[in-house]
């Protein structure tokens, strides 16, 4: 069977050189894309004020998720696409979906202010596969501690959810930070399986009610008395993560605690920094001023070059993290993956170039 | 740049600022509605091609045949022209969109992208029209600048231009493979053979699609299907050589000498490019096909600004000229063609003594740069 599909595969695209049949099929039907994987927006539901699910039916070639995990998201805005990690928030399914993911609209934030406020049903979206380790073991524990914050509730949601589906919720105590009541997403659907489960204990720390305040460990030990006697996942601020991780290494258990980031740490620019060629497995020192072709070139590394100044796009190469000045403007860009022109763009803090 | 004292170098220094500010201003102001055309224009142009290559099956009814060829060689002119060529040279990487990419797309043509942008982006838009660096000026087989010195085989120019203008894309892959660099000893062997091995692979899926795959699929109409393709395939050679040449062999294109683009400073680079190329004049429908190489000025100016934007740069364009007194050449796709097939029966035969460098760049405008 194999073997007959290949052989298809051979003879369509001996008809649709230099193209794929894909480019082809995706003009009546998009979803069905195997070289990216697609999605349709199905629906937009407001959580709060400033936070929103996205319901997403996944095209062909899904192949479901565990709770807990990512999935990288792309979007056209403005005509450019953008590509961000978002935690799924439904619970965890097969290859049919839909799957959902919950964004908070950060102040700035082009993308999530996009998906919260803009995104209309019908939009097609592009997806990778759901990755991550932020999830549940096989053998589920008898007892589990989640602490989260903001939009940190996500990953937890589907966890939640997955066990609610399977109308068998283990021992939980369920440590949420947020400003108010009203801030809470998923404030609802928690205080309702809070109720029907008594296993799922929900406790809810608002930072702006009085004696509120950051949520801190010595809370959290009054608030979980047993806090170390539970598998834990953490999922929320820099802050707190850094706080409950630091909690745990002084218990000992740091094996106890899994966390999960959603802000990297900002790189400030126009300093350099460490510049490395993955693939030639080469690295070096850079200053912010100095085109990472020639800091290729002068580290050996077999660069494609052109015109060097800009124009032609010989030099482009893709980048595997970190981002890029670009010297023309003295601006800041990229993204993992986005391909750069290496002769105008200097290293903006650590870079990873594929090449 | 030496020969070019008759525009101050201060003019020279503000044309380059004033360009410099359209292009920040284009940049700022790419958007949804040009991602939309790009995306826009590959839709049709697939739906062409399918449309196209379907109705052709029906070909043993002449009409059909007709049309399908007629909608295949559209969609390949519209492929190679506003899609490909555009796509490869960056125009859309601005929108991080590895399907619409200059460093993942392949075009429908017997050159690989991947030489293609070395000698086209590269090559010739680097050093556009230098003599002796420009492998555009004449393709290695042509006399067109009469810099160029004389030899009895460009006698037969004329005619061999015209079988060139029907073999174009493969004209352009064994170019691109620069062969005649290591035929003069200017590259190795070593380094060529497994670019010709790239372009043979490349050029034969080009034509087992065109004349083997397709004309079988068809059955009975085989022999129809293999003609259409192959009409279609001549019909967008031609138009795209035809386009191409006029973009800067007409009067009034300039060719450069080596020593006059030394030391070359942006502003320079731009007035070189400003000088080297010609326009051609149209509708709407011309500029789509032309890919916007109608506004091939535009196009040197600014190689990686997308393309629908090529109109509205052009008057502004065109008002830096007037305002620096430089010549902007432009014409009718008649006119140019006449004058392009004009030069190259002029130059078939031995002379004209080949103007001084200044003189070669400042005779068809002396008066206006001067002034």
């Amino acid at each position: 069977m194999k073997r007959v599909t290949s052989l298809t595969a051979v003879l369509l695209s001996a008809l649709t050189t230099p193209l794929t049949p894909d480019d082809y099929i995706g003009l009546v039907r998009p979803l069905w894309s195997r070289r990216q994987l697609r999605g349709r927006v199905e629906s937009v539901r407001p959580e709060t004020v400033d936070a929103a699910t996205v319901v997403i039916r996944p095209g062909r070639g899904w192949r479901g998720h565990r709770a807990g995990q990512y999935v990288r998201l792309g979007v056209g805005i403005d005509g450019v696409w953008q590509w961000r990690a978002y935690s799924l928030s439904s619970a965890p399914g097969g290859p049919d979906g839909p799957i959902s993911i919950t964004v908070k609209a950060g102040p700035g934030g082009r993308v999530s202010q996009y998906l919260v406020h803009r995104i209309e049903s019908g939009t097609t979206v592009r997806l990778e596969h759901p990755q991550g380790r932020f999830v549940l073991p096989p053998a589920t524990p008898r007892r589990l501690l989640f602490l989260t914050a903001g939009s940190g509730i996500t990953p937890v949601m589907s966890m939640v959810r997955g066990f609610a589906l399977r109308r068998e919720i283990p021992d939980i105590v369920l440590i949420h930070s947020a400003p108010t009541g009203n801030d809470v997403i998923f404030g609802a659907e928690l205080r309702r399986l809070a109720g029907r489960y008594p296993t799922l204990r929900v406790h809810e720390h608002y930072t702006r009610a009085p004696g509120g305040g950051r949520l801190t460990m010595r809370k959290l030990s009054t608030i979980c008395p047993d806090w170390s006697e539970r598998p834990a996942w953490a999922c929320g601020p820099p802050g707190l993560l850094e706080a409950a991780e630091a909690h745990w290494r002084q218990a000992g258990i740091s094996d106890q605690l899994r966390v999960e980031r959603f802000h990297l740490g900002v790189v400030r620019g126009g300093a350099g920094g460490r510049v490395r060629f993955v693939r030639s497995g080469r690295m070096t020192t850079a200053d912010g001023d100095t085109p990472l072709l020639v800091v290729g070139e002068n580290t050996g590394v077999l660069m494609p070059s052109g015109c060097r100044t800009g124009i032609c796009r010989s030099c482009l190469a893709r980048l595997a993290s970190g981002r890029v000045r670009d010297l023309r403007t003295g601006l800041e860009h990229g993204d993992e993956g986005d391909v750069v022109q290496t002769c105008v763009s200097a290293a903006a803090g650590d870079v990873d170039i594929d090449l | 740049m030496a020969g070019m004292q008759a525009v101050t170098a201060t003019d020279i220094e503000s044309l380059g600022h004033a360009l410099d500010e359209l292009r920040e201003q284009i940049i700022a102001s790419r958007g949804e509605d040009d991602a939309r055309y790009i995306r826009r224009v590959i839709a049709v142009q697939r739906s062409l091609e399918v449309a196209g290559r379907t109705v052709m099956f029906a070909s043993l009814l002449p009409p059909a045949w007709l049309a399908g060829t007629a909608m295949l060689a559209i969609a390949k002119i519209l492929e190679n022209m506003e899609i490909g060529h555009n796509v490869l040279h960056g125009q859309w990487d601005w929108m991080g969109d590895p399907e619409i990419h200059s460093a993942t797309w392949e075009w429908d043509s017997a050159s690989p992208a991947e030489q293609w942008k070395h000698s086209h982006n590269y090559v010739h838009h680097t050093y556009t029209n230098v003599i002796g660096k420009d492998r555009d000026i004449g393709y290695s087989i042509l006399r067109i600048s009469p810099e160029q010195r004389w030899h009895p085989v460009y006698l037969a120019q004329p005619l061999y231009n015209l079988a060139f203008a029907a073999v174009f894309e493969w004209g352009i892959a064994v170019y691109d493979a620069e062969i005649e660099r290591t035929w003069r000893g200017e590259k190795s062997w070593h380094e060529t053979w497994p670019q010709l091995k790239k372009s043979l692979r490349k050029a034969g899926r080009q034509a087992i699609k065109d004349y083997l795959a397709f004309p079988l699929l068809a059955g009975p109409a085989f022999i129809p299907v293999l003609l259409g393709n192959l009409t279609a395939n001549v019909a967008r050679n031609v138009w795209a050589h035809t386009v191409i040449f006029c973009g800067h062999f007409p009067d009034g294109a300039e060719t450069f000498t080596q020593e006059q683009t030394e030391d070359e400073t942006r502003g320079e680079w731009y007035l070189r490019q400003l000088l080297g190329s010609a326009n051609i004049d149209g509708p709407p429908l011309l500029h789509l096909l032309s890919g916007n190489l109608s506004h091939q000025i535009e196009h040197h100016l600014f190689p990686d600004l997308p393309s629908n934007r090529y109109a509205e740069i052009a008057p502004r364009v065109r008002d830096l000229c007037r305002r620096f007194g430089l010549p902007y050449t432009t014409g009718s796709l008649p006119r140019q063609t006449g004058s392009v097939w004009k030069r190259i029966l002029r130059l078939a035969l031995p002379g004209p003594t080949p103007p001084t460098a200044s003189r070669a760049l400042l005779e068809p405008a002396t008066t206006r740069l001067s002034g």
